[in-house]
């Protein structure tokens, strides 16, 4: 059935979190049927920009018909520099949710880490706050002391932070801060940079720990035809008929065991 | 009488390409649009003309190394390297799926050798699809593909090979990346073409100034979208003077009226490409402005308006 499209909706609120980290407020009908660790396609308004940018969605309020997105300003002259200038009432063109998202039934009655790193954190919050588990560890790691959804996150589970140069929290990262709080799991949640995700696969497959990670990768249609965004997985994918699987349509969330980061 | 008004705004949006009648004029480009089932969820394909899909060899390919994409000003570039699944799966998957669907199928074909297209080919004239388009213009691949695009000799060679094998008709798909379209078109016209392609895309390359190292993990990528249209105006005016055949005009068609545009200069019908990932519903949307710039200056039929600028 043809009956999916691409919306516009308006912004409710936007503002300046961190330097070049932006959060805005959509209503969107769509947030009905989001999950943590979905995303959204968002659209420049003119075609000289003309590729959609995926950004995760940070926040579900199915209540009020909105959704909440957390991004970082990629530059002068960017798409992301555009979004950064919009403001309440304006409108932009999103597609989505798209993606699988993140396995919340895996979690229930188990030790939990949620683990992001830097822009990566954003999906945490809301998997953090759906989250049914029986011991919440929030592990987020930032470059420096311009932190944010801190806050956010205290209120959401027991929350450990690591940063590069040390001005908050655990001075490294963030298997830093879990080594540091002698913190044990038995499933981890983690979305970050891809040293982070390998570092993350890496403990997890020595300590035998059931392991989901959020990949990310430059995408055209953000609808699982173009096969720009393939990730090589470990078998044989039955969609492509190769060891490749669609980041933007058979994740973005993974098994890490699953997948060739 | 209502009837009578009627009768006089109709047009006939058919077009028939080497004998195939498709109900409008619109397809989309090879590559942009996978085998139509992800499009399905937005594009009603009944209302195209034809769905052409993504590349495909003898056996699956795998395609190049991540990043396989990169914006550029007004377009974009790929490097996917002809990733597909293999002619197997999509006789058994793909052409199931689009048959259910009232639009033409065309295949799109590509190869590293003169065997490996043979063999798609002639598997192919068991099945039930209505055109094949053979790709000989990625600039992705490092054998074949290109190679072949590149040399009106081995254009006009390969095109006499996958001849033997095919039972429907065969749309060579040419590469912008040439001295002269038109030679290239007469070429595949020699070879036995039953019409032509283009634009393939543009090769392109980006640097990252900050990590001083290429954006594409391939180095070069094609280039596509508006900023390259003009070109494919001008190599599709080109090429239909150049031949008999008919020419399927595509290259950076954003909306209906870059569509009509590519009709004037020659083509006789338009693929959509890069404009899929702007709005996955720009197909539809181009089909129906094309019949309402018909309807605004009068013309009957599509053909009417076929290379009229001249």
């Amino acid at each position: 059935m043809a009956d999916r499209k691409v919306e516009t909706v308006e912004i409710i609120s936007q503002e300046c979190l961190a330097e070049g980290i932006f959060s805005m407020w959509i209503r969107t009908k769509s947030a009905d049927l989001a999950r943590p660790g979905q995303f959204l396609s968002l659209y420049t308004n003119d075609a000289v920009k003309l590729l959609p940018r995926p950004v995760s969605i940070c926040e579900i309020d199915k209540e009020n018909s909105s959704l909440r997105i957390v991004y970082r300003v990629t530059g002068e002259n960017t798409g992301t520099r555009q979004f950064s200038k919009m403001q309440a009432g304006d409108t932009l063109r999103i597609l989505g949710p798209l993606g699988n998202g993140f396995p919340l039934e895996r979690a229930k009655g188990k030790r939990v880490f949620l683990m992001g790193g830097g822009i990566g954190v954003p999906p945490i919050l809301e998997l953090a706050k759906q989250m049914d588990c029986e011991r919440k560890q929030i592990v987020i790691g930032y470059r420096d002391r311009y932190t944010f959804l801190e806050d956010e996150l205290k209120k959401a589970g027991q929350l450990y932070i690591s940063t590069e140069d040390g001005s908050v929290g655990t001075q490294g990262n963030v298997m830093d801060a879990i080594r540091e709080n002698d913190l044990t799991a038995d499933v981890i949640y983690a979305c970050g940079p891809a040293p982070m995700l390998r570092a993350i696969k890496e403990f997890a497959g020595k300590n035998c720990i059931e392991c989901y990670i959020s990949l990310e990768e430059r995408m055209a249609c953000g609808i699982g035809a173009c096969l720009g965004c393939v990730c090589r997985s470990k078998e044989k994918d039955s969609h492509s008929n190769v060891k490749n699987k669609r980041i933007c349509k058979d994740g973005p969330v993974f098994l890490a065991t699953e997948v060739e980061i | 009488m209502d009837g009578g008004k009627m009768k006089e705004n109709a047009v006939d949006m058919r077009v028939k390409i080497a004998g195939v009648e498709w109900k409008n004029p619109v397809t989309t480009a090879s590559g942009t649009f996978g085998s139509g089932a992800e499009f399905s969820e937005f594009v009603d394909l009944n209302k195209l003309g034809a769905v052409t899909t993504k590349g495909v060899a003898n056996v699956p390919w795998a395609g190049n190394a991540t990043p396989r994409i990169a914006e550029t000003y007004g377009g974009m570039m790929n490097a996917v390297g002809l990733q597909n699944p293999g002619i197997d799966l999509l006789c058994e998957r793909d052409i199931p799926f689009l048959r259910q669907y009232d639009t033409k199928i065309i295949v799109n074909v590509c190869g590293r050798s003169e065997e490996d297209y043979c063999e798609v080919v002639e598997r192919l004239s068991h099945e039930d699809v209505d055109m094949l388009e053979i790709n000989i213009s990625c600039p992705n691949v490092k054998e074949g593909g290109i190679a072949f695009g590149q040399d009106p000799k081995a254009a006009e060679e390969i095109t006499k090979a996958v001849k033997r094998y095919a039972r429907q008709p065969v749309i060579m798909k040419l590469s912008p990346n040439v001295t002269s379209i038109s030679e290239m078109a007469k070429a595949v016209e020699a070879g036995g073409a039953d019409a032509v392609s283009l634009i393939n895309t543009l090769t392109g390359m980006k640097i990252d100034i900050h990590r001083r190292r290429f954006v594409l993990a391939n180095k070069t990528g094609g280039v596509s979208g508006p900023a390259i249209h003009p070109v494919a105006v001008r190599m599709v005016y080109e090429a239909s003077h150049a031949v008999k055949l008919p020419v399927i005009g595509m290259g950076g068609i954003m909306n209906a009226q870059d569509a009509v545009e590519m009709i004037l200069a020659g083509a006789d019908a338009v693929s959509v490409g890069t404009a899929n990932f702007h709005d996955p519903a720009i197909t539809m949307e181009i089909a129906a402005g094309i019949e309402s710039y018909m309807k605004e200056y009068g013309f009957a039929h599509v053909s009417d308006m076929v290379g009229i600028v001249d």
